[in-house]
């Protein structure tokens, strides 16, 4: 089933002066359609001024589109009357950690967002226990988020989403503002959430190497969608992701400066261990003979 | 209780030098390039600039920081003025520089920055998060300073902003002689810019060597909660398996000469 189904979208931002004269018109999408797969886990990749947030945006009714339609789990986001149940369906992380946390307790921050919604009181306890078991901080639940890593207050963040069971959880590049560490742990817990739950996850990042395990990977640029694919289909097109100022992740990027210096490597490496099982055989050639 | 941010520190940095430091999250960086520029003050110890205690009576600290410019984190949420020019224009005039010599240093900064001129009658907050970053780079650099130290100056950054920012960074240590202290969290820029790293560890000063010395320690950066680039562990990899690489190596450029020296040697014996 189709979670996400984008069709024909187009954004602009308008600016207007202090006579409310429009000023200058920005098209932040469009004809944008993409459509995400429920259960999936897709990462979105591209500069700033490339689209990827304002489509965020429109995942869960905070931008509405200006042409064609946004469908999240069958239901338009034009229909105000809907609003609430696609805000229960698709739920939000940004990028900043310290924006995101309301209250003074983790786990009262946590329930936050199901008492909104007008959860039972048992049932929040419940999804309370269970979000904070999912992200690995049971043992921070009573404690001040101030005191908490960037990292911690990410999967608090990430866990007052999914006490409200949502479908899908859209990640405005979550990990941007943490350090490596806080980078791996909130990674660690949206693949847990995708695999465990089969949460739909719609990651948005600038670092590649979050985005080689996803299922699919899509690159935007200029408002639209310029690639998507497997990951190793995209890292695959090393030139094309240079020319839009994006990199590829690190093994990618060396096999294929090897490939170009005229070593027989195939495309699409990905990682550190498939880079190393490809060349050890080409530079351990010359030794056999020497061996014998 | 009493708790040391640094404990028992020493080291010198020399003219010129271009200087990463890294350490996990709370090991005490931001304290320490805080007090390079005297804006804190140690508890015991003393900090030398060119030679001069800058906790000694009659010590010009305002001066002090105009030549060790501080560029924190997140710097562009510093940025207050009513546009781009006035507000790189702050820290000179801030130094007693008349109106003019304030402009003319603003404009060198931002040209230095790479910010194009079309931005610089802007407000700030019109700015994209990479442009605004160079604005609030520039502010730092109209003070002309001798040392330039970067707190964490791509976090948040897209690849573009990031490349930009460093090369930028780069081409003032190497075109202008500015001193360069960079923390940043990543392995690669470190590995790739950095003449010496300087790793910190709760508080103490772990390592001050070249990268290739430092990386060598990996198992225990991993204990302080950092790491090796990922080419180091990848020269790691092809070294367990048999293959007489240098493990050293940080950068990609550094990697593929290393393999392909192996590559071509073992081609001709074919």
């Amino acid at each position: 089933m189709k979670i996400i189904d984008a069709a024909h979208v187009f954004f602009d931002y308008v600016r207007r002066d202090e006579n409310d004269n429009i000023e200058e018109v920005s098209h932040a999408l469009s004809d944008l359609s993409l459509s995400i797969e429920e259960g999936s886990f897709v990462c979105i990749l591209g500069h700033n001024g490339s689209g990827k947030s304002t489509f965020a945006k429109l995942l869960n009714g905070l931008n509405l589109p200006k042409e064609g339609t946004v469908l999240i789990a069958g239901m338009d986001t034009r229909e105000e009357e809907k609003l609430l149940k696609i805000r229960e369906t698709a739920g939000m992380v940004f990028q900043n950690p310290d924006n995101q946390i309301i209250a003074n307790v983790v786990e009262e921050d946590v329930g936050f967002g199901p008492e909104n919604i007008g959860v039972p009181t048992e049932e929040i306890w419940r999804r309370v226990d269970a979000s904070l078991a999912a992200v690995g901080m049971q043992a921070y639940r009573m404690k001040s988020p101030n005191r908490l890593s960037g990292g911690q207050k990410q999967r608090v963040a990430i866990a007052g989403v999914m006490a409200m069971k949502p479908a899908c959880i859209i990640l405005d590049e979550p990990t941007a503002m943490l350090d490596p560490n806080g980078r791996k742990d909130v990674m660690a817990t949206v693949h847990e959430l995708n695999r465990k739950e089969g949460m739909t996850i719609v990651h948005i990042t600038h670092y590649m190497e979050e985005a080689v395990e996803a299922d699919r990977v899509i690159v935007m640029d200029g408002g639209h969608v310029v690639m998507d694919g497997t990951p190793r289909e995209v890292f695959s097109r090393v030139e094309e992701l240079r020319a839009l100022s994006l990199c590829v992740p690190q093994a990618t990027e060396l096999a294929y400066e090897l490939r170009q210096a005229g070593m027989p490597l195939r495309e699409g490496i990905l990682t550190r261990e498939e880079l190393i099982e490809e060349l050890v055989p080409l530079l351990r050639r010359g030794r056999v003979k020497e061996d014998a | 209780m009493e708790s040391y941010a640094l404990r028992d520190i020493s080291f010198e940095i020399q003219d010129g030098e271009f200087i990463g430091l890294i350490g996990h999250t709370g090991s005490g960086k931001s304290t320490l390039i805080q007090h390079l520029n005297g804006l804190m003050r140690p508890s015991s110890g003393t900090v030398y600039f060119n030679g001069e205690d800058i906790f000694g009576a009659g010590y010009d600290l305002r001066a002090l920081r105009g030549k060790v410019g501080l560029v924190f984190q997140y710097p562009e949420y510093q940025l207050f003025e009513t546009d781009v020019l006035a507000d790189v224009k702050y820290g000179p005039k801030n130094m007693g520089l008349s109106d003019q010599e304030a402009e003319e240093r603003a404009k060198e900064a931002l040209a230095l920055s790479g910010l194009s001129e079309d931005f610089w009658t802007r407000s700030p907050f019109e700015l994209s998060g990479g442009q605004k970053r160079r604005a609030a780079i520039a502010g730092v650099l109209a003070m002309e300073p001798q040392v330039l130290i970067l707190d964490e100056p791509t976090a948040g950054l897209d690849p573009r902003g990031r490349d930009e920012i460093l090369e930028t960074v780069s081409q003032l240590h190497k075109s202008r002689h500015v001193t360069i202290i960079l923390v940043s969290h990543s392995m690669e820029d470190i590995a790739r810019y950095a003449d010496r790293i300087l790793v910190l560890n709760e508080g103490n000063l772990q390592y001050f060597d070249t990268p290739k010395r430092v990386f060598k320690y990996y198992r225990e950066l991993e204990k302080m909660g950092l790491s090796a680039p990922q080419i180091t562990y990848l020269m790691h990899g092809l070294r367990d398996e048999g293959i007489d690489v240098d493990t050293s190596i940080g950068t990609i450029e550094e990697a593929r000469e290393e393999i392909l020296r192996i590559y071509e040697k073992n081609r001709i014996k074919d």
